[in-house]
Parts: C-alpha cells; sequence; structure tokens
C-alpha cells in the first residue's frame, strides 16, 4: 500500500490509492481523482437499487463483525416517516487496528462519499461520524473536508441540485474503548456514559435517539463509493478464496514486524505472504511465534496456523480465529506471550464499562491473576481458574468486550501452555517485580 | 481541537465558560442533534479546552445550560478517560502502553518520558507544573509504535531517543 | 387463546400472556428466579446477569428479566448450566463485597446474603488481593451509602432517573473502579427519596433513622396502611420487643407499587409514645378518677342515651370501625360529625401515575365519608358549644380548640395521648392507636384496605370501635361485635357504601368500593 511504503506487487490498490496523497484531501482534489460522481449516481438512483447493488457485491462490515452491509441497510423500515440515522463507526480502538485513522487521515472525501450514498440508501438524512477522541488529526482533517463538503453542494440541504438533503455531523468520542460497539456508540452520542444496550431492540428498529439506525464502519463506507462506481460484479470477483468474502481489505500489521503498516489486499489473501512478504517478515534472526489477527479481541494463533491462513472471514476462522478488525498483532519469538496476555487483559479492565457483573470483576480478577503469574508467585491452579473465569466471561455478558478479554487469555493458555509453566516452574525470572 | 488547549487553564474556574463565542459555538450545536442531552460530550470538549480541565463548578454549569443535573453530567464525565477532572499540567502527554506498543519497546519511551520531564511516575504532573503524562491504553496508531499524544498533538514512531525533541517543543 | 403463550418451566407448564418476561412467567410456574438488578417497578437494564437461565434450543444463557417467552419454550432454572452461572456471578460480586454482615443493618434481609447461602460457593479463590475500598459517603437526609458493599446493580439510580425523576445519583467511574455517586450539593432530598434504601438488595444504601436499631431477624413483620395521607400506601411496620422500628413500603400495584414517601416511612415514633391514657378516667367531683371498663362505658352509655344533639369531633386516622361505631352511638340524635384533615403540600412521584403524597394527611377520610362524617371540622367545632353531648374520637386538640370544648355541656373523649387540654372531658377513654389493633382505612379512590396489629395496647386501651359497640349496648341492646372483622361486617351490612364486604374479601390488596372520590370528604 501507500504510505508510509511503497505499494507492493501483490497489494490490490482501492481504498488506498490515495494514501501520501496530500492533494487527496481537498476537495478539488478528490472530484480530480473521480471522487462524488459516485454519489452523484446515486442520488439518481432508487434507495432500494443502491442497496441491491451493495448485497450483490458481497461487501461485508470491515468493523469486525462481518455482518453483509446491503442486508444490514435493508433492515431499515420504509415509509415509517420516522427520521432515520447513518452513524459511522470511526472509533477505530481495537489495539492492533489503524485503518480507518489513515483513510480518514488521508481520504476523508472518500468517507464523506460513502456516508452520503449509505445514508441516502437508508432513508437518512442525518449522519454523525463517531470519531475516537485521541483521533485529534483525522478530526482536523475530516473537519475541513466536510465543510469543503458543504461549500461545495456534496452535503446540505439540497445536495448537487438534487433536492435532497445530506447532513454530516462529527461527533468527538473522550476516551472509551467500548464505544466502538454500536450500541455504546448510540448512548456516547445521546450524551450518556458508553453502557452498551441489551438487544433486542436492534438498532434498525429503534436505535440512535430511539429512531431506525445504521452503524457502519469507515472501511465499510469508503468501499460504496467504489462499487457503485465500477460494479458490484467487480467488487464481487474480488476473492482468492472463500466467495463469501469479497473486494479488498486493508490489514494493519504491527507489533514485530519489519514494515508495520496497512496492507489492501483481496480477501482470500495468503497471511504468510502478507507478513514475510509485503510487510517484511521478521527481523533478522528472528522466528514468527504469534499472530492475533483481528485485533486483540480473537484467539491468538500460533506460527503455523497464521502461516496457513487466508485472509478472510473463513480462512482465519479456519485455522481457529477471526478476522475481526484485520489488525495484526504480530510477535516474534522474544515476545512474552504471558506478558501481553496479561497487557490486555490490563486494556480490557480498564475499559470495562461497569455493567455487566462477570466483566467488570472478571476483567480485573484475570488481570490480578495474570499479575501475580508474571510476579513470580503463581500456583498451578491459576490456570484452571483463568480458564473457569474466561469460561465465565464469556458468552454471558451483554457485549462481547467481557469474551474478548478471555480469548486471548483461554488460547495462550492452550497454544502456548509452556510459556505459562515458565513462570508458574519459576524457571523463568519475574517479569513484574513483586511488591 | 486547536494544539493550545491548555493555553487558558488559569482563568479563575468560578467564571462562567458558556459565555460569548464559546456560548455561540454550543449553541451553533444544538441544531445538530434532537436533544440537549447529546450536546453533553461536545460541552464537556469545550470546557476543557477553554479551562485544560473540568471543575466541580463547570460541571454544575454545564448541567445548567443542558438541562441536566450535576450528577449525571458528573457519571458521564467520568466514564470518558480523556477528561480531566482534575487540573493538569500545562502539557498533557498520553503515551500509549497497549500490547503492540509493548511489542516495539513503549515501556523504554514511558521510562524516558518521566526522566525528562521530570514527572517520575506516571500520573504525576511535573514539580515545574509543565507536563502531567500518563500511560493510555491503544491510541489506535499500532503501526507507528510508539504514539504519543502531546496535547492534541499526534507524535508517531517515538523512541526514547526522539523524546527529547519533542519535548522541546513544549515549553 | 393466541394471547397466551404456552412455556414449560422446571418442569411446570404455565400459560402467560404474549410479552411476558420470563422472570415473570417464573413467578407463574412458583419458580423464583434470582436477580439483583431486576426490580418490577423500575425499567430492567440486565446487568446483573444473575438471571441468566438456560432455554432450550438458545445457543446461550438468557437473561430472564428482559427475555419474552415465546411458545414452546421450555426454560430451565435450576439445571446445573444456569446454576453454575448463578453461583459464578456471586463469585463475582463477592470478591470485592466486604464479609461484614455482622455488623450490616442489611444481614438476614440481604439478597446477596441470601443467595450465596442457597447456591454460592463455600469458599473464595480470590486470595489475599485487596477488595476495593471506598469510604462511607452521606447521601442525604436519612440515607447513607457503603460504597464498599455496593454490587453495581442500579437500582437506585434508575429510580432516581426514572421513577423519581430528578436524576441525583449516577455510576461514576467504570470498570472496576465503578462506584454510585452523587453531587455532594444535591442529596437525596426528594420526598420519595429513601426507597432507595428498600430498592438497594444489599447494605450499600442504609436508613440513618434505622442505622444499628435492630438484626432483621429480631424484627416481627406486620402488614399496614400507611396512616400519613388519603393515598393509603400499603406498608409494614416492623417491630423490635413491641416498639416500632421501622415503615417500609409493601406492594401494592394498585397504589404504591413498591413505594412509599419520606414523610410516611418517617413518621412512626408517635405510636410508641408513652404519654398515654392508660384507664378510663372519669370525672367525678371535679376530679379524673381512674375507673374499670364497665363503670366508664355504663358512663357512656348513660352520657349518650340522654343528649339529643351530639356534635363527633373524630381523627381522620381513626379507623372505619371505629368511625363506624362511634357514629353509632349518635343515632338517635342530630348529629355533626366531622373528621379533623391537617394539610400539607403535594408531593407526587412523577414515575407512578396517581401516586403522591396528598395534600390531606390523613388516611381515612373516605372511610369517615362513608361512615357519616359529613361536616366540615371548623362547622363541627362551631356546632360543640351548643351541643348535648360532643364526642372526640382520638383528634388531636390544639389551644383553641380546647377552649371551646371547655364550653361543651358535656364531652366524651376517646383518646391515645393524655394531653391536659382533654382533660375537660367528662370521661375519657383509652384506645388503641392505628399501629396496636386491626382495622380498615378507605383510600381517596374509594379503595377498602387493612392493616394489622402490629404492637400490644397499653395498660386498658381498647379498640375505638370495642368501646363504642359496648356502650351502645347498654344503651339500645344492639348485638356488639367481638372482633375487628365483625365489626366491619356489621357496619358494611348496614351502610351501603361499603357493599356488603368483609375482611376475607379484602384480601392483601385491598378492595375499590367507590370510584374516585376525591374532594368528597374535604
Amino acid at each position: 500500500m501507500g504510505f508510509p511504503h511503497p505499494n507492493h506487487p501483490k497489494e490490490t490498490i482501492v481504498l488506498s490509492q490515495y494514501f501520501g496523497d496530500a492533494d487527496a484531501r481537498t476537495y478539488a482534489g478528490w472530484v480530480k481523482r473521480g471522487g462524488y460522481e459516485a454519489l452523484k449516481k446515486a442520488l439518481g438512483m432508487a434507495p432500494e437499487a443502491i442497496v441491491e447493488e451493495i448485497k450483490a457485491s458481497g461487501l461485508r462490515g470491515r468493523g469486525g463483525a462481518g455482518f453483509p452491509t446491503g442486508l444490514k441497510w435493508s433492515f431499515m423500515p420504509k415509509g415509517d416517516h420516522k427520521p432515520h440515522y447513518l452513524v459511522c463507526n470511526a472509533d477505530e480502538s481495537e489495539p492492533g487496528t489503524f485503518k480507518d485513522r489513515e483513510l480518514m487521515r488521508w481520504t476523508p472525501h472518500q468517507l464523506i462519499e460513502g456516508c452520503a450514498i449509505g445514508a441516502y440508501a437508508i432513508g437518512a438524512e442525518r449522519c454523525y461520524i463517531y470519531i475516537r477522541g485521541e483521533f485529534t488529526e483525522p478530526w482536523r482533517v475530516m473537519t475541513k473536508a466536510v465543510e469543503e463538503a458543504y461549500t461545495n453542494g456534496a452535503l446540505g440541504a439540497n445536495v448537487f441540485g438534487t433536492g435532497k438533503r445530506i447532513d454530516i455531523v462529527l461527533h468527538r468520542g473522550a476516551g472509551a474503548y467500548i464505544c466502538g460497539e454500536e450500541t455504546a456508540m448510540m448512548n456516547s452520542i445521546e450524551g450518556r456514559r458508553g453502557n452498551p444496550r441489551i438487544k433486542p431492540p436492534f438498532p434498525a428498529v429503534a436505535g440512535l435517539f430511539g429512531m431506525p439506525t445504521t452503524i457502519n464502519n469507515v472501511e465499510t463506507l469508503t468501499a460504496v463509493s467504489h462499487i457503485l462506481n465500477r460494479g458490484a460484479a467487480w467488487y464481487k470477483g474480488l476473492c482468492l478464496s472463500s466467495p463469501k468474502s469479497t473486494g479488498t481489505k486493508l490489514f494493519s500489521v504491527c507489533g514485530h514486524i519489519m514494515k508495520p503498516g496497512n496492507y489492501e489486499v483481496t480477501m482470500g489473501f495468503p497471511m504468510k505472504s502478507l507478513i514475510h512478504d509485503l510487510a517484511g517478515g521478521m527481523r533478522p534472526g528472528r522466528r514468527l511465534k504469534a499472530v492475533i489477527p483481528g485485533g486483540s479481541s480473537v484467539p491468538i494463533m500460533n506460527a503455523v496456523e497464521a502461516e496457513a491462513a487466508l485472509c478472510d472471514y473463513e480462512g482465519i476462522v479456519a485455522q481457529g480465529s477471526m478476522l475481526g478488525s484485520a489488525g495484526f498483532i504480530v510477535m516474534d519469538d522474544s515476545a512474552d506471550i504471558v506478558y501481553e496476555i496479561y497487557r490486555l487483559a490490563k486494556f480490557y479492565a480498564h475499559e470495562s464499562c461497569a455493567q455487566c457483573t462477570q466483566c467488570r470483576e472478571g476483567t480485573a480478577w484475570t488481570t490480578k491473576i495474570l499479575e501475580r503469574i508474571l510476579k513470580g508467585q503463581g500456583k498451578r491452579e491459576d490456570l484452571d481458574l483463568l480458564l473457569d473465569l474466561s469460561e465465565q466471561m464469556t458468552g454471558k455478558t451483554i457485549c462481547v468486550l467481557s469474551d474478548s478479554c478471555a480469548t486471548p487469555i483461554v488460547s495462550g493458555i492452550k497454544k502456548f501452555p509452556e510459556e505459562f509453566d515458565a513462570y508458574l516452574s519459576r524457571a523463568k525470572a519475574p517479569a513484574l517485580a513483586a511488591v | 481541537m486547536s494544539g493550545t488547549a491548555h493555553a487558558a487553564r488559569h482563568d479563575a474556574p468560578d467564571q462562567p465558560v458558556f459565555v460569548g463565542q464559546v456560548k455561540d459555538k454550543l449553541e451553533a450545536l444544538f441544531p445538530s442533534y434532537p436533544t440537549r442531552m447529546a450536546c453533553l460530550l461536545p460541552a464537556l470538549w469545550m470546557v476543557q479546552e477553554a479551562r485544560g480541565w473540568i471543575s466541580p463548578d463547570a460541571i454544575a454549569e454545564v448541567a445548567t445550560v443542558l438541562g441536566l443535573t450535576p450528577a449525571y453530567v458528573r457519571g458521564v464525565a467520568t466514564f470518558y478517560t480523556m477528561y480531566h477532572l482534575h487540573p493538569v499540567g500545562r502539557h498533557f502527554i498520553q503515551v500509549c502502553g497497549t500490547s503492540p506498543c509493548h511489542l516495539c519497546g513503549s515501556d523504554e519511551v514511558m521510562k524516558a518520558i518521566l526522566q525528562q520531564t521530570g514527572c517520575g511516575e506516571v500520573g504525576a504532573t511535573s514539580p515545574d507544573d509543565r507536563f502531567t503524562v500518563i500511560e493510555v491504553e491503544c491510541l489506535g496508531a499500532c503501526g507507528f509504535a510508539t504514539p504519543i499524544l502531546v496535547d492534541d498533538d499526534f507524535h508517531d514512531s517515538v523512541t526514547p531517543e526522539r523524546v527529547a525533541g519533542v519535548l522541546a517543543r513544549y515549553p | 387463546m393466541s394471547d397466551l403463550v404456552n412455556v414449560t418451566i422446571d418442569g411446570v407448564a404455565v400459560a402467560v400472556p404474549k410479552g411476558t418476561t420470563i422472570i415473570e412467567a417464573a413467578k407463574q410456574a412458583g419458580v423464583l428466579v434470582p436477580h439483583y438488578c431486576y426490580h418490577p417497578s423500575l425499567p430492567s437494564p440486565a446487568v446483573c446477569r444473575m438471571c441468566l437461565v438456560d432455554v432450550e434450543k438458545a445457543p446461550k444463557l438468557l437473561p430472564a428479566c428482559v427475555t419474552t417467552v415465546a411458545e414452546g419454550n421450555v426454560i430451565n432454572v435450576n439445571n446445573e448450566k444456569s446454576k453454575k452461572a448463578r453461583e459464578s456471578v456471586l463469585e463475582f460480586l463477592l470478591i470485592n463485597h466486604p464479609l461484614d454482615c455482622p455488623i450490616c443493618d442489611q444481614a438476614g434481609e440481604c439478597e446477596l446474603q441470601d443467595y450465596v447461602f442457597q447456591e454460592g460457593r463455600a469458599n473464595t479463590r480470590y486470595g489475599d488481593y485487596a477488595k476495593r475500598f471506598n469510604p462511607v459517603e452521606d447521601f442525604g437526609p436519612d440515607v447513607l451509602y457503603v460504597a464498599n458493599r455496593c454490587i453495581l446493580c442500579t437500582r437506585c439510580v434508575r429510580f432516581m432517573e426514572s421513577v423519581a425523576d430528578e436524576p441525583v445519583l449516577n455510576v461514576s467511574e467504570r470498570g472496576d473502579r465503578a462506584f454510585i455517586g452523587i453531587d455532594p450539593d444535591h442529596l437525596l432530598t426528594h420526598p420519595w427519596s429513601g426507597n432507595v434504601v428498600d430498592l438497594c438488595p444489599v447494605g450499600s444504601l442504609i436508613s440513618k433513622d434505622f442505622l444499628h436499631k435492630a438484626r432483621a431477624w429480631d424484627l416481627d413483620k406486620t402488614a399496614s396502611i400507611c396512616p400519613g395521607c388519603t393515598q393509603g400506601c400499603n406498608t409494614m411496620i416492623d417491630t423490635r420487643d413491641d416498639i416500632v422500628v421501622r415503615l417500609r413500603p409493601r406492594a401494592n400495584l394498585e397504589v404504591n407499587r413498591h413505594f412509599i414517601c419520606d414523610t410516611g416511612r418517617a413518621d412512626y415514633r408517635w405510636m410508641n409514645r408513652g404519654d398515654r391514657i392508660e384507664a378510663p378516667l372519669v370525672r367525678e367531683g371535679g376530679k379524673l378518677i381512674p375507673t374499670d371498663w364497665d363503670h366508664a362505658l355504663a358512663r357512656l352509655a348513660e352520657l349518650t342515651r340522654g343528649a339529643r344533639s351530639i356534635v363527633i369531633l373524630a381523627s381522620g386516622r381513626a379507623s372505619t370501625e371505629s368511625l363506624g361505631f362511634v357514629r353509632r352511638l349518635a343515632d338517635h340524635g342530630t348529629v355533626t360529625a366531622a373528621v379533623k384533615v391537617p394539610l400539607g403540600t403535594e408531593a407526587p412521584l412523577a414515575g407512578v401515575p396517581n401516586l403522591a403524597l396528598r395534600k390531606e394527611r390523613a388516611p381515612n377520610l373516605d372511610g369517615a365519608r362513608l361512615a357519616g362524617y359529613a361536616a366540615t371540622w371548623a362547622g363541627a367545632l362551631a356546632a360543640a358549644p351548643g351541643a348535648d353531648l360532643v364526642l372526640v374520637l382520638d383528634a388531636d386538640i390544639d389551644d383553641a380548640e380546647a377552649a371551646t370544648l371547655a364550653r361543651a355541656r358535656s364531652a366524651v373523649v376517646i383518646g391515645t395521648v393524655d394531653d391536659d387540654r382533654i382533660h375537660c372531658a367528662n370521661l375519657l377513654l383509652p384506645t388503641t392507636n392505628m399501629a396496636e389493633e386491626n382495622g380498615t382505612y378507605v383510600n381517596r379512590d374509594g379503595r377498602v384496605q387493612r392493616y394489622y396489629q402490629a404492637k400490644a395496647a397499653p395498660g386498658m386501651a381498647r379498640p375505638a370501635w370495642w368501646i363504642a359497640a359496648e356502650a351502645g349496648h347498654l344503651a339500645t341492646g344492639a348485638s356488639a361485635p367481638k372482633t375487628a372483622a365483625a365489626a366491619f361486617a356489621t357496619l358494611s351490612s348496614s351502610m351501603p357504601g361499603l357493599g356488603g364486604l368483609t375482611y376475607a374479601d379484602l384480601g392483601h390488596t385491598g378492595r375499590v368500593v367507590s370510584p374516585a372520590t376525591t374532594g368528597a370528604a374535604r
């Protein structure tokens, strides 16, 4: 892909074409590159036709769950005379993931165009883009771009003279991972604590401000203009493996890797090549030990699983993990799996919203147990305790934050028992100072 | 959001925030949301921009302006870790410490920052009131480890060696 | 029967209306689903996860409080899966909950203690980590927050937000650092805020008034009706060694749901007053001389029989039975009867329709109306000096009223508290207060509700209906009832307003005998 590395020949560049190209950030620059043609085309279509096109493309949600986008849009009620809302999830907070940040930083109009098309397709006149508070630079870029889009008639009461109204409101988060969960995000926009809501009711029935709402990830919405421009068949044709996973996908690769960055490849691309060719592989003298491929909330893959996996929704499941938000946390043989799992548990304990008992208490408790192991004070039975607590933290709560905390723990203990053993048997020196 | 978020932090805290331009700015947001409550996060940001932190008086003021109770506002404000509910140094430094950055040496970056700012420990403010340093969870820039935020300025790929250069820009 | 859904819960088949939650359906099947955050009078957030139950064919355990039943559901509240999940929730709740039950007011009526005892683990696996610590905070005139015991069920927050419509409580912070927060300048001063103490399933929100007064297992509990106003909230009187130590709401979905106001809650000390009339007193040679009931009743019969015009000044707190039988004493003459109605400010509870602390601070104005107390207080008082006999039924008499009473030709006081202002009477008869007798009140919506004797009466005090009925028997030969139930039955068979009801008909939630009569007795 582009910035900060030159494109690799094995990449399929669609969304990331203008990364690093400052001129593409401006309205004029974006139009020069063919921007807003898709929006104009969309406004001439029936909303249902757009939904059908997206359905036909096979586009699935890029935020983590992989729900078919066209199908999601089709859940929005028709003729209900209520305000509809589109919410763009730009709260990218999943450790290991940094693709939406780059999409907003370099191609803000690509996102604005996608939001406008999406809003029109679901009968919404207003779209909120929820940008995490820490994204100060994307916020500035997006603010400027939205202003420009209004000035040029791409947003507002009369978009491109069609008489159609589409407004975009940027809403800034303030430091809460859980607001990336769609119902928590709606609460946050409403001025509440970012607590996930119970479903049902589903957002398409009663979402933001109690109105029918669709929530889409940044990357999902940026793909929309390309699908309208080039056709669903083209997008569907971008597929190397499972026909259920189509299009291109940005993979964020970070951790122990020579060339960290975002790489855009066709769905089904081999993970081995992505890590070793595109991202430059391991540092000299180092071997791949593990990859957490979906952001941090999915099972850890060992090197064998990772190198055998194909990068799409089904391919990663086949190797025992999940695609998630496609942020690869790569660990070489210098990594301390126990410590990194502890660090993730600490993350989830910090971010738990405090609603559900298992999550509020469980994330903190498992962190303490892992801390004790790292201090060289662990007991053999701690592993069984961790597994038992993890089981009770899985599938029991309103959202999946608690499950996400348990997932790396369970997979870590299962796949890297020797690393836990080293601490428990005191063969390895404590990684944390005992108090 | 400007990079001078904390410039005006020594304003008398008992003076109202939502007067003049700030009031206009808040009221300009009202049409963008169907409820006043929805303007709560933006309003808290405005307070923090104006004052550098969100005092109990400011919480009461936000509550009045938006028709909420102070307790409600405080409950929301404490949920979001970016709101400062206590005064902080002139410059606020957030260092990412989550796994991807930890793998790439964020601990060393943190050590250098604590030492060079004089803060000594995470969460502390330096004796000269210049810096407050905290460790934060994932800043969403894992490919640019270690990222840090100083006030509203993002610095990527910070290494212990680069710390001095970054700090020098914040007198 | 398409609006009924058939489900099986722990092997018991029940049919419940469509839209019923599993937790409510389980009640129909006689199964209690343990829960903390759920409360039938509050919106359900499904956060405590205690009520997770196994629904066959569902991939995950489902929260019984928000999941509605579907036709054919087979629900297992007590199989291994559901129990294991509950055991785990209890373990998670206990890791930061102090084991200070020996000094906790909630012990004995604590839902955490109960469920842990019932199905929790015998030992902790938490090890030697320090528990979360936060200081005790003052939340208002009668509420303390013991943060360490809090299980974050948020019932209190939801009550203040959704029911009281005054969101002065919040959840502050997040993760395991979370606690219930309050703004120090806006404490729990809402007139209904005391309910948070009852709603709290553990000993986190506690009443200052009740602090360390009694252990739950030392209390005797008696169903009662709040005598504070015309609303007629259902209450529970808690006594310890015959002393009332606490009033709490008793559920009646038609009247007060699960709530009572702070005024009603705090107003019980008069029930324990020691300065009582303990024996009948009869005026002899200018002095009040103690006597026995035979002499006192004979004197009362004699006084009433001889009176052509009688004024009755009654307390609005008197039972329907007492009001009725005292009124009967005067049936043979001209009667001017009124009840005293102290007035206050109306304080509604926003989230419950037709629930308020009412302006009229007496519980039985509609009972009085049914019993024929039709005069105004001022009118009856004005008529007192000209009447042959003034009968005072436990009404509070102030100085000016006492002066008027002193001008009466003859006065009988059936009273509770001994007071110089009523010493002008020819006859003083000790009666029970409402905590010491069985009786009924009729609330502002015409609902007849029973209350029960919660403590022993002092000395020779008797219910006023008994006194009046016995005197009536001596005067006219009418048969006198021996129990409150018989007294009520006698009245209801002759008073059209009561429609022939008996105590058995009233049950625990009362019966409405007349349409809303707001203002009729005032």
